[in-house]
């Protein structure tokens, strides 16, 4: 019975924190919802037994993600107002659309029932069971070659989020390293044979 | 007992937050974002509860994927998004007509 109370807990602060994503006026507080959403979501997945990923979720998008997030809303300065202009005249399609795909799903549910019994309980795990390891032996045996492509996915991310976003400014001064080591003292002193000055 | 009949339930309706979301703040790229965000939220939702209920792993296994592959996009769409701002000073997308689109 504690779970089912806990889920109605956290389900209920799930659609709140999602529904303050979506109508917050100021972005800061829009990245800010979404963080309790992840982190609620992580609760949940802690209360079906999904341990590694409730807290892969929290380490990579709260820890991560959402800080990139914030750091970008907090970085640009945008207009709020002009973004807001017109925020209700779509609104009614948008609500309906929402409306669409809760029937479209729940209907997809009701007349093929997934071949399932939707309405019972996941079956009960081992004592000794530990779902971090039981992924872990699947993702290096069974999914090594889509886990290093992912590695490679996160490259190309890293790589192409850089290259985006440096800036080549002319006329800064910089330090030119390979023209600074390869200088030889016979290219910095110059010895200049003059003759002595005289007293008039 | 938390069915899987809850977990499908709470991700559609997550789910068709979102979508209603991407509806609301067409115009704000940064928020589109968070929505396409939240949108694969509510679909990893239901591999997670669908890995569990049917006892295979693999649906976890998807769902790090799914995580991977999420945190790839924003990182290039918010990269985007300051170069964006950077040129235009605006980040409105009814103003995004430079290629004629």
């Amino acid at each position: 019975m504690l779970p089912l109370i806990l889920f109605y807990i956290f389900a209920t602060v799930l659609v709140l924190a999602a529904v303050a994503v979506i109508v917050a006026r100021n972005p800061v507080y829009s990245a800010l919802s979404l963080v309790l959403c992840f982190v609620t979501s992580a609760a949940l997945w802690l209360l079906i037994e999904a341990e590694f990923l409730a807290i892969v979720l929290v380490l990579v998008y709260v820890g991560a993600v959402m800080v990139l997030f914030l750091f970008v809303v907090m970085m640009i300065d945008i207009d709020l107002e002009e973004l807001r202009a017109g925020f209700t005249r779509f609104a009614w399609l948008g609500w309906i659309v929402a409306m669409v795909i809760v029937l479209e799903i729940a209907g997809v549910v009701v007349t093929r029932k997934l071949g399932i019994d939707v309405t019972r309980g996941a079956a009960p795990l081992p004592a000794n069971y530990s779902n971090t390891q039981e992924l872990g032996a699947l993702l290096y045996s069974k999914y090594a070659y889509p886990f290093e492509i992912a590695a490679m996915v996160l490259l190309v991310a890293i790589v192409a989020a850089i290259t985006l976003t440096l800036r080549h400014r002319p006329n800064l001064k910089v330090q030119n390293i390979a023209r600074q080591v390869s200088a030889r003292a016979s290219e910095r002193v110059r010895l200049v044979k003059m003759d002595a000055e005289h007293r008039e | 007992m938390i069915t899987l009949a809850h977990m499908l339930t709470l991700s559609a309706v997550l789910f068709a937050l979102s979508v209603a979301g991407i509806f609301l703040n067409r115009k704000n790229v940064l928020l589109l974002l968070m929505c396409i965000e939240l949108l694969l939220l509510a679909a990893n939702f239901n591999f997670v509860a669908f890995s569990r209920y049917l006892g295979q792993l693999d649906g976890q296994i998807f769902v790090f994927f799914v995580l991977t592959v999420a945190a790839a996009e924003s990182a290039i769409g918010l990269a985007i998004l300051v170069v964006l701002f950077r040129e235009r000073r605006s980040i409105n997308v009814e103003e995004l007509n430079k290629l004629q689109g």
